[in-house]
Formats: structure tokens, sequence, C-alpha cells
């Protein structure tokens, strides 16, 4: 849990966080938008200090964040940003390591962590390991980044636009990635991104900034319905937003009882792949499968229709 | 079959043709002062030999112009400037009359511009072949064993050089000593001087501009001119702080040399330094101070290792510089092979001023390699060599 109180940073006269107040429940994927200046980067940053506030307190876990040396803080925040950040000079394995060792774990121990986050990232230990990280691609980088950043199983990971230099392909899959992993270890994590898409697909709850003020901080449906000033509607792309009011709802939701011909659509997807499956095949309807392959039901496009349209 | 004309192998041509055919290739005087007397390659060298070098000049000449395979130009060159020692000592004895201790043999710009041309030929074979940093160093340590056995096999004991060299043996060593001692030592010092300053000039800004600035405009003193700015207040330490003159502090000889060198090397080892850090990438910063390092451990875990093939290219500079500049510590009595340079000019006997350029060239050329292949090394392995 960290509880922001409104925490306030100045650079001179102008205020770059502008005395907000926000809960970050345990074991959730918070995301904070917003456009360049608004003041995001460096509201996470005063979480883990690498920022220190003009005035306000942050605990963390009830405790305030100021009580220990900030470097001792850091060591137990993760932290991953844009272009990965690793160290050139050092191989894989020594960027994952950096933090176990700065906490003086033992070299067994440090080993395991290390094999079992390549394990997890789906990089090949024995292979990954001994090489420095300009041997990797884009991808393989991003991914030891985020690997690193949890090495020392910290309970809040932030993470500053850490999919910002991937292409799209690869971007959806980290992003896949990224909920797994927090799925596995249960990891608060906050996120900061500029891009839309990557925050409704992620969060469980959205906080908008600008101008250094929190304009809305609410669950991704409740901001799509209701948008609290023309500023988020405007963020949230007035024309996108029955599609992102789909693309947060899973196909299993959306199931109906019924037959339906045509290629199955798995129940995990989201609804707005289902919408995208229906329009593509020219059908009214499509079947919906389990994980286990069994029938769950259809998808129906009606039914689609109805709910991303504005509920009443 | 097409020939094809390698072009910096006209350059060489042309300067093989004009230093075996027209430039004499010895000089010879009565005795050591007085004016020489140039001598061809068909008289400097025993019959056979002479022509047969210019022979193989010509040979030499055709393999160069066209496009040979890089290998047996290295080698070509190689043969040929060991071939061109050992003739020019064998000339000495040629043109020496039996009995005769007065007389001086010298090399002349004849066998100088066929060394260059060949050690051009050489270098350029070795540019080409982009041999691995120790590969080079061990080259370089063969060129030096070969070097040493002519010098100890007697091949050049004939030449007005060694001559000079016979006669002041004790003290050529006893100044070679200094030479390396004034070099080095003021290399250590700026090191550990200038390491942390530049250090402090990259974590502070304000300190940057106006350090830089000073050290450059040191950088502009003639050397001789702050030689003579050091003597008075040298001086007036030796005289007035206890214990200050028995540490050989004056205001000449090698306390001054020392001290001046050590301002000259102060500039490149502190830009370097800023440079170096400067150069380290902002992720790598910013991650490092995000996952919980103190300043001390960025500095030596992160920063410094990123930055050490830079600030070794500045340790670089300032051996080959020092190595150089040495030379003028002699004017004040700092010792060095400056002592025969100068000597030499005042006397108008050259060969005496080669048996001080010589070793210094030498010196400063092999600090370059080994200098050089270090930080090539550092950074093909990012890291593992800090």
């Amino acid at each position: 849990m960290i509880e922001i109180d409104s925490i306030t940073k100045r650079y001179g006269e102008t205020a770059v966080v502008d005395s907000v107040s926000m809960t970050i429940a345990p074991h959730t994927i918070t995301v904070i938008v917003g456009t360049s200046g608004s003041g995001k980067t460096t509201l996470m940053r005063m979480i883990n200090r690498l920022v220190e506030p003009t005035s306000g307190t942050i605990l963390i876990d009830g405790a305030d964040n100021r009580s220990i040396p900030g470097y001792e803080l850091r060591r137990r925040i993760g932290y991953a940003i844009q272009g990965h950040g690793l160290f050139p000079h050092r191989t894989v394995a020594e960027n994952i390591a950096t933090v176990p060792t700065l906490l003086g774990w033992e070299k067994s121990r440090i080993a395991a962590k290390v094999k079992e986050l390549l394990s997890l990232f789906q990089l090949d230990p024995a292979a990954f390991g001994p090489r420095y990280p300009h041997e990797l691609s884009g991808g393989q980088q991003q991914r030891v980044g985020v690997a690193r950043a949890l090495a020392a199983e910290p309970n809040i990971l932030l993470m500053d636009e850490p999919f910002g230099a991937l292409d799209p392909v690869i971007r959806a899959k980290a992003q896949d990635d990224l909920l797994a992993i927090q799925k596995h270890f249960g990891t608060t994590i906050v996120l900061v991104t500029h891009d839309m898409e990557e925050a409704f697909h992620l969060a469980d709850r959205i906080a908008v900034m600008d101008k250094g003020r929190i304009v809305q901080y609410a669950a991704p449906e409740e901001m799509l319905v209701n948008p609290a000033t023309d500023f988020v509607e405007t963020l949230i792309g007035a024309g996108e937003r029955p599609f992102r009011l789909l693309s947060i709802g899973a196909v299993a939701d959306a199931a109906e009882a019924g037959e339906a011909e045509g290629e199955p659509i798995a129940a995990a997807s989201s609804q707005r792949d289902a919408l995208s499956a229906l329009l593509w095949s020219g059908r009214e309807a499509l079947p919906v499968v389990g994980a286990d392959g069994a029938r769950l039901g259809r998808v129906t496009l009606a039914g689609l229709a109805r709910r991303a349209a504005r509920p009443q | 079959m097409t020939f094809r004309i390698d072009k910096l192998g006209v350059v060489i041509a042309a300067l093989l043709a004009y230093g075996a055919f027209l430039a004499p290739f010895a000089n010879f005087r009565a005795n050591r002062i007085v004016p020489g007397e140039a001598r061809g390659i068909l008289e400097a060298l025993p019959a056979g030999l002479g022509a047969a070098l210019l022979g193989f000049a010509v040979i030499a000449i055709v393999v160069v112009v066209l496009k040979t395979p890089t290998v047996f130009r290295l080698l070509l060159g190689l043969a040929a400037l060991l071939a061109l020692a050992i003739l020019v000592g064998l000339s000495a004895g040629h043109l020496t009359p039996p009995e005769n201790t007065y007389a001086r043999v010298s090399p002349a710009s004849g066998f100088w511009l066929l060394s260059f041309a060949f050690a051009l030929l050489t270098a350029d074979a070795l540019a080409r072949l982009r041999l691995s940093p120790l590969a080079r160093v061990a080259l370089l340590a063969a060129v030096a064993a070969a070097a040493a056995g002519l010098l100890v096999s007697g091949a050049w004991d004939g030449l007005s050089i060694l001559k000079e060299y016979g006669s002041r043996a004790d003290s050529f060593w006893l100044e070679a000593g200094r030479h390396v001692v004034l070099a080095l030592g003021s290399l250590v010092a700026a090191t550990l001087v200038g390491l942390p300053l530049g250090i402090l000039c990259h974590r502070v800004e304000a300190l940057r501009a106006g350090v830089l600035n000073v050290l450059n405009i040191i950088q502009t003193i003639p050397s001789i001119a702050l030689f003579g700015l050091l003597i008075a207040p040298l001086g007036w330490i030796a005289v007035h702080v206890p214990g200050a003159a028995a540490l050989g502090i004056r205001g000449i000889g090698a306390a001054p040399a020392f001290i001046a060198l050590f301002l000259y090397s102060l500039l490149p080892v502190v830009a370097n330094t800023v440079v170096g850090l400067a150069g380290v990438p902002r992720d790598a910063n910013d991650a490092a101070r995000g996952i919980g390092m103190t300043d001390g451990q960025r500095l030596f875990r992160v920063e410094l290792p990123l930055a050490f093939p830079v600030i070794l290219t500045g340790i670089r500079i300032v051996l080959v510089q020092n190595i150089g500049l040495a030379t003028i510590a002699a004017l004040i009595g700092g010792g060095g092979f400056g002592v025969f340079v100068f000597q030499g000019i005042g006397q108008t006997a050259m060969d005496l001023v080669l048996l001080g350029a010589v070793p210094t060239v030498a010196l400063a050329f092999a600090a370059a390699i080994v200098l050089d292949a270090a930080t090539e090394l550092s950074n093909r392995k990012p890291g593992r060599a800090a």
C-alpha cells in the first residue's frame, strides 16, 4: 500500500507536482498517464525518492519513505525505465544480480535468483547470462531490465515508460508478460506512460495527470463512462471509447448461450478482439471456447454492440 | 592479368628511389666536429653489398607500387629495416680507416629516407592487417629485442652515435633513469591529482569551466617560460621552508622540471576524465541511482569503468607528451636525455644530439604502442579491465 498525501514538488516558482494525494492498493497495477510535462514521472520518482518532495508525505505500508536513507529505500523498490538502462559493461547475469549484490546476498542465492528470473522471462540462463546487453535485441534488453528490477523480490515496482522504445509487436508481448509476472509475484506496480492503449490494457486503476494535478483517478471502466473533465475525454479519445470499453472486458463475460459456426475464439481474449474477429469473418456470431477447449457458448455482434454502448 | 597501383606505394617508391640513388648513404668525417663528406651506397658499402642493396631497392620499388598481398609487404618492410640496420653498421667498418679512432661515420639522409620509407610500408601493412593489441605489443617487443641484439652484438659499434655512447656509457644510463623518473613520476602524480579533480569537475558543474580554463592556460605557457616562472617561488621555498632543500627542492634542477611536467599533464587527465564521465549513458546512471546505488557505488561500479577507456587515452597523451617534454628539463639541470641533446648542440656534435634524441623517440613510440593496445583492450572488454 502506497499512501501519497498532498505531495508537492516545486522547481523555483513552478509546481511540477501540485498537492497530489492518492492511495495505491497493494497487488494492483496503477498507471499514471498524462501529456509530457504533466508531472507524472516526477510524481513516480518521489515514491522512491529519486526526487525529494518540497512538501507532503508518502507512506509505504504505513512507514514514511523518509525514515530510511534513499538508497536503502530504492533497493527495496524495483525500478525499470524506458531504454532499459542496463549497465553496458556488465553481463546480463551481473546486471540482474546488481541489487542482490548490493544487499549482500550469498552467491548461491544470487545465482539461483538470476536463473529463476531469466527462465521466467523466457531467456535461456546458460545462453543469455554471460552475454553483454549490446548483444541482445531491444525486446530482450527490456526483459532483462525488468528482471533486474525484480531481482531483490520487491513488493513495489516502479516503471517509467518501460515499453516506450519497443516496436508494437514486441510491446504487446511485453505487456502481456508484465501482466503474467504481476500475477506470479503479486507485485504492486506503478507505471507511467503517455500511451492510453497501454494504460487501458494494463491498469487496475488509472490516474490522469495534467499540469501537476490528478484530474481523475479511477478504474478504467469508470473513466470511460464518466470522464471527469474534457481533458480526460480528449486523452481517452472520444472516437475510441466504445472500443476501449470492449478492450477491457474479457470474451468470457460477453458469452451467451447458443451455438455458432466458424473459428472459435478464446474466452480469455478481449471483447475487442472478438468484435474484430466477427467483423473480419463477416459472421453474426462466433463460438467461445475455454482454455481447456470446451465450448462455453457464443459471442454475437449484437451482444458486443450493446456492451460497447454508453451505459445508461 | 591486370596490375593495380597502390597509392601510398607510389609515395614510398619515390622516397626509395631518391634515398637509394640520389641521396648519400653515410657521412664520413675525419673527426667528430668537422663537416662530413657524403658517401653514396656504392662507396659506403663493401663492393658486392652496395650493388645488392641497390638491386633490392629496385625490386622493393616494384613491389610497393603494385597492389601486393599485405603480409608480403609487411615481411618486405621488416626484412628491409633489419638489412638497413645491419648494413649501416657494416658501412662504418668499411669507411673507417684501420687503426683510426678519430674518424666518425654516421648514417646520412639516404639511410634515413630508406628507413623512413620502409617504416612507412611496415606501418601501413600493420594498419591494414588490424593486428590484435597483444600481437602489436609482441611485435614491438620483437623489434626491441632485435635492436638490443644488434647493440649487444657490436654490429653498430663503428657508428659515430655509439662512439659517443662509448665515451659516456655511465652518464647515459644515469640520465636515462632520470628521464624515465621525470616522465613517469610526473604522470603518476598528475593521475593521482587529476583523476579526483576530474571527478569533482564532473559532479560540480560550477567548478568545471574554471578548472579547465586554468589548466588550458597553463598548457599554453611555453616550457622554458614555465621553468623560469618556477625558479623564483621554488627558490624561496628552498630557503624559507625547513627541510625543503634537503628534499631536493631548488629553483633549478629536477624539482621545477617535475612540477612543470606535472602541470602540463593535468589538462589531458582532467579533461579526459570529465569527457569520459560525461559520456556515461544517462539511462545507466539513472538506473544505477534508481536501483539503490550510493553515489560512491555509482562512481566506482558504473561511471569509472565506463569512462576508463577515455581516461586511459588521456594518460597515453600525457605519457608520450612527457617523454618528449622531459628533454627540456636538461636546460635547468633536471637531467634526462636532454643533457646529450644540449651538450651536442653546444659542441656542434650532431652524433651527441642523436644519442639524446633517438632513445627519446624510441621510448615515446613504444609507450604509445603499449598504451594504445591497453586502451583497445579496455574498450573491447568494457569494465573487465578496470
